[in-house]
């Protein structure tokens, strides 16, 4: 790294591992769509699988199921965390909320689907601990709370999981946004803290997190885990019904199954499209709404809608977590006793083969692909730093393309393209297909402390001999461990979080925590659940452990470099 | 061979705008000081003669030191040192690792170690070798941080405002210290500030800018 030309190279090379295998996989879905599939002995151009998709019965209700559970999980999780944020920011309550949510972040989606999906089934947590006394309950109510028609759990398991991710990047953008004194500006006008907040300082954090919103809003209408766990089967959202084609043993079915990669794709953008004009309608209402000069009504109460909605949502993602960790250790357990008759370890010695199998596939394959982002990750900001080029918006843009193409959309295609290239073999293409949405987390997340870092270090370095690649490895990296070890524990939790990328590219061989937790859903075996879905956290959370310990030690002497 | 630091016309811009610009030779063991309002360019002038100047900043002119001319020279192959307000210390190195960051390449470990551990009695600083930089006072940190630049034997010292962060018992003392050593060591020092006293206790040439 200490020559020019690889090091100016690597933003290339990052864009190549990032981009390639969502364009590869785009084109390896048009292909199919229209007919032309040599492996399966059809060659095009035709228009029969877009035909076989249309005549599929269910493609109504599966189309509305992916807009609605999408488009409502974004609006909730964003208007929630707006309340919270407008409600609360700066008080002690507020910092509680985020000591609570923040953590909640790095669980992955799946796990955190079976702990909401233990809690409010008819047999779940809450009926038990409310049966018999409240409800007279002596056996479980025959209703279809999760996997409901509508997909409100499916929403209710999104929502969950994004406040804290939307949470994270409001409170980033607000660091730079100056709110602290616009809100004081508000206050000393009149303003009530949440009216001055909505009014004076959400436009300014919009326009930061609106890439993420549109990454939320993409992820929720193409989920598959949450989905699978959560979501209506009869018919389901569009993206579990592609993974059904998918896995059928008829290989003619990927046509099918590839005009329906299609169709996703084209409603994410057609919904991300509507939810651009519906920004510009509702940034002009806002303006009008703000030029009345109201100084706020209804604050208190919309101040506690926001803390106790959103203390309930992390409270249930919590409950859930407790609710898998009691199963996994579960004996017999009676339908309306709130705990089990008894506990041990015999789920666990059970399914241990199994997990220690999947335990090794989910670490190499989070090692390797977090690794290998982290290099591309620092090489881009070295370049960056040296050039004196900062990224672009339209930089900003092309880092989060990978989440904003829904996985359904291109991942069919990609193992379409393996396929029949012969390369749909071992971990290496489950690795590649990871780094796709590992590196852009690792970028910002290692992005603003290393832009944060004070230059004038490099300057005195250089001034007292130090190389730049001196400068890199002896300051700055040494300097920057802790949000650097963050980094690639938001990255190994990235990974261990993949569903489908590792499904569809492992072509069914590399099986992760992951893959055999969502397996599992259907069958209903709660203490095997319970047991997957425990190990899966834990895989996840870990290495936030280490990023926290790893620096306290090797820095215990140095307070200077304890924030 | 001439000692000393020469900027010949050395002018910059910003985006194209004309900012700063100076036509001096320093002699070896003079001081200079430039003083102007914040935002003047006065930094930015010492940043041009270090190498470290952004993106924005283009510079013309020539730069010489001790006879050789360092216009397009690297930064860390310039030799020219500086310090600015803030100690800078590396806040995951030791007194003594921060000081053998500076110290030139060359000699046995034990022969380094003494260097370290004689620089380190010259500041008054005895038996510091192994502390972390944070916990020392800030006069204590200035004094290592001076010396961590003289260890790496630059042959200029440019100060960057390198006194406004001490309160007045220790400036007095800070800045006898630096002029001292400068002066021992023949240093051609450039000195930016918008402090009178400082200019006054540097006793050369002030150039007012701005």
């Amino acid at each position: 790294m200490t020559k020019g030309l690889p090091l100016r190279a690597l933003p290339a090379l990052t864009l190549l591992a990032m981009l390639g295998p969502v364009a590869a996989g785009l084109w390896g879905t048009v292909l199919p769509a229209f007919g032309h599939f040599p492996v399966a002995g059809q060659s095009g151009p035709s228009l029969d699988p877009i035909r076989h998709l249309l005549d599929w019965p269910g493609l109504g209700k599966a189309i509305w199921l992916s807009v609605f559970t999408g488009v409502t999980a974004t609006v909730v999780s964003l208007g929630l965390v707006v309340l919270i944020t407008a409600g609360w920011w700066g008080t002690r309550t507020f910092r509680a909320l985020e000591r609570i949510l923040s953590p909640l972040l790095s669980v992955p989606h799946a796990a955190a689907a079976f702990g909401l999906a233990f809690l409010i089934a008819p047999s779940g947590w809450f009926a038990r601990i409310a049966s018999p006394v409240l409800t007279g309950w002596d056996r479980p109510p025959d209703w279809l709370i999760v996997n409901d028609p509508w997909g409100l759990s499916l929403v209710a398991g999104l929502v969950a999981k994004e406040v804290p991710f939307l949470l994270l990047m409001t409170l980033a953008a607000l660091g730079q946004s100056d709110g602290t004194r616009g809100l004081r500006v508000a206050q000393a006008l009149g303003y009530g803290r949440l009216t001055g907040w909505v009014k004076c300082v959400f436009p300014r954090v919009y326009a930061q997190i609106r890439l993420p919103v549109f990454v939320v809003l993409a992820f929720g209408m193409s989920v598959v885990d949450v989905a699978v766990i959560l979501g209506p089967s009869t018919p389901p959202p569009l993206s579990v019904q592609i993974l059904r084609w998918m896995n059928d043993p008829d290989l003619s079915q990927r046509l099918t199954a590839a005009a329906g990669a299609l169709l996703q794709l084209a409603l994410v953008l057609g919904t991300l499209g509507v939810w651009i004009l519906a920004e510009r309608a509702i940034g002009a209402a806002g303006r009008r709404w703000t030029a009345r000069g109201g100084r706020g009504r209804f604050e208190t109460g919309l101040r506690w809608i926001g803390f106790v909605t959103g203390g309930a949502s992390a409270i249930a993602v919590l409950a859930g977590l407790s609710g898998l960790v009691v199963w996994s250790f579960a004996g017999f357990w009676a339908f309306p006793d709130a705990l089990p008759g008894g506990f041990g370890l015999r789920n666990w010695n059970r399914h241990w083969p199994g997990i220690t199998d999947a335990f090794t596939d989910t670490a190499v394959v989070a090692l390797v692909s977090a690794g290998l982002a982290l290099a591309l990750v620092i090489g881009c900001l070295e370049a960056e730093t040296r050039s004196g080029r900062t990224l672009t918006r339209r930089g900003l843009w092309l880092l989060y393309l990978p989440l904003l193409v829904p996985q359904t959309a291109f991942l069919p295609g990609l193992q379409t393209l393996l396929l029949s290239l012969g390369a749909d073999r071992g971990l290496g293409p489950v690795i590649a297909a990871h780094l796709v949405f590992v590196l852009p987390y690792v970028f910002l997340s290692l992005g603003d402390p290393w832009r944060a870092w004070d230059q004038r270090n490099a300057r005195v370095a250089a001034s007292l001999g130090a190389t730049p690649a001196a400068v890199l490895w002896r300051v700055r990296l040494p300097m920057l461990l802790r949000p650097i070890l963050t980094a690639v524990a938001v990255g190994v939790a990235v990974s261990v979080g993949q569903y489908l990328p590792t499904l569809l590219i492992g072509g069914g061989r590399v099986a992760t925590l992951t893959t055999e937790a969502v397996a599992l859903a259907s069958g209903g075996d709660r203490r095997a659940i319970g047991v997957y879905a425990v190990a899966q956290t834990a895989a996840a959370l870990l290495p936030f452990a280490a990023a926290l310990a790893i620096p306290a030690l090797m820095w215990r002497n140095r307070r200077g470099l304890h924030g | 061979m001439d000692k000393g630091m020469t900027l010949r016309n050395l002018r910059i811009t910003r985006d194209g705008q004309p900012l700063v610009g100076l036509d001096r030779a320093i002699a070896a063991g003079e001081v200079l000081t430039v003083m102007g309002p914040s935002g003047v360019g006065k930094s930015t002038l010492l940043a041009a003669i270090t190498g470290t100047l952004g993106p924005a900043f283009k510079c013309s002119g020539e730069i010489w030191l001790d006879g050789h001319e360092i216009s397009n020279a690297a930064p860390h192959e310039r030799r020219v040192g500086i310090l600015f307000q803030d100690d800078l210390l590396f806040p995951h190195l030791s007194v003594a690792e921060n000081l053998a960051f500076g110290l030139r390449p060359g000699g046995s470990r034990t022969q380094r170690r003494a260097q370290i551990d004689a620089a380190l009695s010259e500041i008054d600083l005895d038996g510091f070798a192994d502390r972390d930089p944070a916990t020392l006072s800030g006069g204590q940190k200035a004094r290592v941080a001076l010396m961590r630049m003289l260890l790496s034997e630059p042959c200029a010292l440019l100060l960057d405002e390198a006194f406004s962060g001490l309160d007045a018992a220790l400036r007095e003392q800070m800045r006898t210290l630096v002029f001292e050593r400068a002066k021992a060591r023949s240093l051609p020092v450039l000195m930016v500030t918008h402090d009178t006293e400082d200019a006054a206790a540097a006793g050369g040439d002030v150039i007012r800018l701005g």
